[in-house]
C-alpha cells in the first residue's frame, strides 16, 4: 500500500506527454528581459546602470530586505534598458532588458561538469551561500529558500522533505532532472540536511514516475538518512502540506507552518539549485521548463535562461499550433493563462502548457446541486461551495471563520464541479479579502 | 354550561388584568431614554440605507448627527444640502452649502476605442478577473465591464450599456452614495461635482502608462501630452503618473481643453451643441 494523504484529492488524465523527452539547452536568444520581482516578498533592487556590460551570472538586482532574492544576469552583454514589460497576467513590471553577445560566464563559476561530493561543513557558509545565488522555491511558489533554511528560535526541524511528486499533470520537468541529475539532487539534498542541522531526509515520488524512483533508490544507497519514499498518484500531492500529511503522517494546523510540526519542505529542483550554488558557485540564472501540448509537434524539457521570451521557447517546440486557445504559465491545474508569449520565464516558470480549443473551453455555469463532491474533493477540509457563496455575497467574516484562508488554491474543487461553478475564483476572492482584512486588523 | 363560559371569560380577563399592569410597570422601570430629535432627523433623511454616509444606515446616521457636536463635516449624500440645512435646525447648528455630486465613470474604452486582445471566461466579477490580469484588451487600467459597480448600487442608478459595453450612470437616479467608487477595483469610478445645468467636463481615463503605450491600447487614451494643461486658463489641470487630471473646484467649465485634446480623452457632458465663433466659448463660460 503506497503512502499518501488522506483527506480529498482527485486524479485529472496525466498527459505527461514530454517524460521521455531528454533535458535540451534552448539557443540563446538574442535578448533577455529579466523582471526584478520573480519571488515572493519585496522586489529586487538594480544594480546595473544603462550600458553596463555584464556576464553570466553578473550581479544585477540584490536583495532588498529579508523576505527578497538577488537576481544574477542569465547572459552575457550590455544593459539595454531598465523598463517596465508586460509580466504574464498583462500588468507591467521593471525589468532589466540585456542584449545578448557571446556567452562569457564570471570566472567565480566552476563550469566543468564533474561532480563535488565534499559538502561544506559551516550550516551559516551554506546559507550565505544560498542567499548570495538568489535561489528561490522553483516548485512554483518562488518563496525565498534562505528564509525557509533559517528556523526560527524555540523551533527545530527534524526531517527534510524533497518534494519530487510533481502532481501537476503534463509537467514532467522534475521528473526529468531526477532521472538525469540524481546524483547532484542527492548532494545537493545532503547539503540542504547540513544546513538545517537535521539526519532525515526523504524524497517524495509519485508512482508514476517508477523510472526516477528506481534510480533515485540506487543513488541514495550511498548517501546515509535519504530515502526515497514512492507515493500513490493522487492531486494535489505536492502541495507543502499534503506531502508532509503523505510522507511523515503529520498534519500542519490551520495557520501554522510546516516547521511547525518539524518538517522543511524543498523542491527536486531547489535541491539541484542548491547544490549548482553551493558546490559550483553558480547563481540562479537557468532553470528546467517543460514546453509541452497534445497539439505541439515536439514537447520538451528545456534548461532555459531566466529571462528568455517563451515564444523562443514555442519556437524550439515546433511553433504555436493552430487551434490553440490558451496558453498556460505553469500545470493546468494551478497556473495561469499568459496574455503575450513575449513574456519572459522567470525564476518561477516550472512550465508552459500549450492547450488547444477543445481542452481550454470553460463549460457554462449552471446551479449548485449540492452534492457535495467539492467538498469530498478539497485536500484542506474545507467546504468550497459555501466559501463560494461567501465570496460572491461578500460575506467576508463568515468566510473567515469557514477558513477560507486555508485554501491552498489547487482547484480539485472546480475541476469535479458537475455544474462548472467557478468555485476557485470566488474562494481567492475571499481570501484575498479576508487576507486583506486580518492584515489591517493586526496592524 | 353557561357558567363554563363565564368562568372562562372572567379567568381570561383577570390575566389579561394583571399581565397589563406587570407590562405598564416592566415599560416604566426598564425605560430606554432616547433623545426624541433622533426620531426627527430620521424623518428627514431619505431612508436609503446605503452608507453613504459613512454610517450604518440612515438611523445610525440620524443617532451621530444628534450626538455630535459638529455637524459641519457630515453630510447625506443623497439628501444634500437641503435635508443637511433642515436638519441643522433641528440640531440648532448650522452647516456649509455643498455642491451636489454625482458619479462619474473615467473610461471611454468601447470595443471600436480598445480593441480586444484577449477572452475572459472566469467568473464574472471585476474584483476576480482584476487579480488575475490586466483584462480583455491591452489597457491594464480600464474598465472591466462585469459589473462591480452595478452590484454595489442600491438605487439602479447604473447599468452596463450594451453598445459601449461600458456602465452608465442614469443622472436622475444616482445619490452620489459612492458605493460603486468602493466596489471598482481599479478606482475609475470618481464622485465629481453635478456642475451647473449637470454640465461637466472630465478627463476619461485612468491608464498611467506612458503616451505611445496608453494609446497603443485605447485611441482615446490620455497620453499626457499637456496640452490641456497648458490651455487651461485656470490652472484646474494637473498631470501626474502620465495622467492628466480636471479638479472640478478649479475648472469653471470654459471647455478649451476639449477642443485641445489630441486624442479626445476630455469628454463635456450636457453642453449645448458648440456654434462656430470663438466669442460663443467665453458666453458660455460664464454659465
Amino acid at each position: 500500500m503506497l503512502k499518501t494523504f488522506k483527506k480529498g484529492g482527485v486524479h485529472p488524465p496525466e498527459n505527461k506527454l514530454s517524460a521521455q523527452s531528454t533535458l535540451e539547452r534552448l539557443p540563446l536568444p538574442e535578448m533577455v528581459y529579466i523582471p526584478i520581482s520573480q519571488h515572493i516578498g519585496s522586489a529586487a533592487e538594480p544594480v546595473v546602470q544603462k550600458g553596463d556590460t555584464v556576464k553570466v551570472g553578473t550581479l544585477i538586482a540584490k536583495q532588498n530586505g529579508l523576505f527578497s532574492a538577488n537576481i544574477h544576469s542569465s547572459v552575457s552583454g550590455t544593459v539595454q534598458k531598465i523598463d517596465e514589460i508586460i509580466d504574464s497576467s498583462g500588468f507591467r513590471r521593471k525589468a532589466i532588458i540585456i542584449q545578448v553577445e557571446g556567452d562569457q560566464w564570471e570566472e567565480t563559476i566552476d563550469q566543468s561538469n564533474t561532480i563535488v561530493r565534499d559538502i561544506p561543513s559551516d550550516p551559516k557558509e551554506i546559507v550565505q551561500k544560498i542567499t548570495s545565488a538568489g535561489i528561490v522555491g522553483l516548485g512554483g511558489a518562488t518563496f525565498p529558500t534562505h528564509i525557509k533554511l533559517s528556523i526560527p528560535d524555540g523551533k527545530k526541524a527534524e526531517i527534510l522533505i524533497i518534494n519530487g511528486v510533481e502532481c501537476e499533470p503534463y509537467l514532467t520537468s522534475d521528473h526529468r532532472l531526477m532521472l538525469e541529475k540524481g546524483l547532484e539532487i542527492l548532494i545537493g539534498t545532503q547539503i540542504l540536511m547540513k544546513a538545517l542541522n537535521v539526519h532525515r531526509a526523504s524524497i517524495g515520488i509519485e508512482n508514476n514516475k517508477k523510472d526516477a524512483i528506481k534510480h533515485l533508490i540506487e543513488l541514495s544507497k550511498d548517501f546515509p538518512g535519504i530515502n526515497v519514499v514512492a507515493l500513490k498518484v493522487k492531486y494535489p500531492q505536492g502541495a507543502e502540506k499534503q506531502l508532509i500529511k503523505a510522507i511523515i503522517n503529520r498534519e500542519v494546523p490551520s495557520g501554522k507552518l510546516p516547521i511547525d510540526v518539524g518538517a522543511v519542505v524543498q523542491n527536486v529542483g531547489t535541491a539541484f539549485a542548491v547544490y549548482e550554488a553551493v558546490q559550483k558557485n553558480k547563481p540562479l540564472f537557468e532553470r528546467v521548463v517543460t514546453i509541452t501540448g497534445k497539439n505541439l509537434s515536439k514537447p520538451s524539457n528545456l534548461v532555459v535562461r531566466i529571462g528568455t521570451p517563451i515564444r523562443k521557447l514555442i519556437d524550439f517546440a515546433g511553433g504555436l499550433p493552430d487551434n490553440t486557445a490558451k496558453i498556460i504559465n505553469g500545470g493546468p491545474m494551478m497556473g495561469k493563462a499568459v496574455c503575450d508569449i513575449d513574456v519572459p520565464v522567470t525564476k518561477g516558470t516550472s512550465g508552459i502548457v500549450i492547450l488547444s480549443e477543445k481542452d481550454a473551453v470553460r463549460l457554462p455555469v449552471q446551479n449548485c446541486i449540492r452534492c457535495a463532491k467539492c467538498v469530498s474533493a478539497c485536500p484542506m477540509g474545507l467546504e468550497p461551495y459555501l466559501l463560494m457563496t461567501f465570496g460572491a455575497k461578500q460575506m467576508w467574516s463568515e468566510a473567515e471563520t469557514n477558513k477560507v484562508v486555508d485554501c491552498i488554491e489547487c482547484g480539485s474543487c472546480s475541476f469535479v464541479c458537475p455544474a462548472n461553478r467557478p468555485l476557485l475564483d470566488y474562494i481567492r476572492l475571499g481570501k484575498l479579502t479576508v487576507g486583506k482584512i486580518i492584515r489591517t486588523r493586526k496592524s | 354550561m353557561s357558567s363554563i363560559v363565564i368562568f372562562s371569560a372572567i379567568t381570561l380577563i383577570i390575566i389579561g388584568v394583571v399581565a397589563a399592569v406587570m407590562l405598564y410597570y416592566a415599560a416604566q422601570k426598564f425605560k430606554v431614554y432616547e433623545d426624541p430629535r433622533i426620531d426627527q432627523v430620521e424623518a428627514l433623511l431619505p431612508q436609503a440605507n446605503c452608507g453613504g454616509c459613512g454610517y450604518p444606515g440612515c438611523r445610525g446616521f440620524a443617532e451621530a448627527l444628534v450626538k455630535a457636536d459638529d455637524i459641519s463635516n457630515m453630510l447625506c449624500p443623497p439628501g444634500g444640502s437641503d435635508v443637511m440645512k433642515a436638519i441643522a435646525e433641528i440640531l440648532g447648528q448650522s452647516v456649509t452649502q455643498t455642491a451636489p455630486m454625482i458619479a462619474v465613470v473615467r473610461c471611454n474604452g468601447t470595443p471600436e476605442n480598445r480593441p480586444t486582445t484577449s477572452i475572459y471566461q472566469g467568473a464574472s466579477n471585476c474584483t476576480i478577473a482584476h487579480s488575475l490580469y490586466k483584462g480583455e484588451s491591452d489597457c491594464a487600467y480600464g474598465c472591466l465591464g462585469l459589473g462591480d459597480c452595478i452590484a454595489a448600487c442600491k438605487f439602479d442608478a447604473i447599468f452596463i450599456d450594451q453598445a459601449t459595453k461600458l456602465p452608465l450612470v442614469i443622472e436622475d437616479k444616482c445619490v452620489a452614495c459612492g458605493a460603486c467608487v468602493k466596489a471598482c477595483p481599479r478606482g475609475i469610478i470618481e464622485m465629481r461635482k453635478k456642475g451647473p445645468k449637470n454640465r461637466r467636463i472630465y478627463i476619461s481615463c485612468v491608464n498611467c502608462d506612458k503616451g505611445a503605450i496608453a494609446k497603443k491600447a485605447c485611441n482615446v487614451a490620455c497620453i499626457a501630452c499637456v496640452k490641456c494643461a497648458k490651455v487651461c486658463p485656470h490652472e484646474a489641470i494637473t498631470i501626474q503618473n502620465n495622467l492628466a487630471y480636471i479638479d472640478d473646484n478649479k475648472c469653471k467649465l470654459c471647455r478649451k481643453c476639449v477642443e485641445e485634446c489630441p486624442t479626445l480623452a476630455i469628454v463635456e457632458l450636457n453642453f449645448p451643441p458648440r456654434k462656430k465663433t470663438p466669442e460663443s466659448e467665453t458666453t458660455l463660460s460664464e454659465n
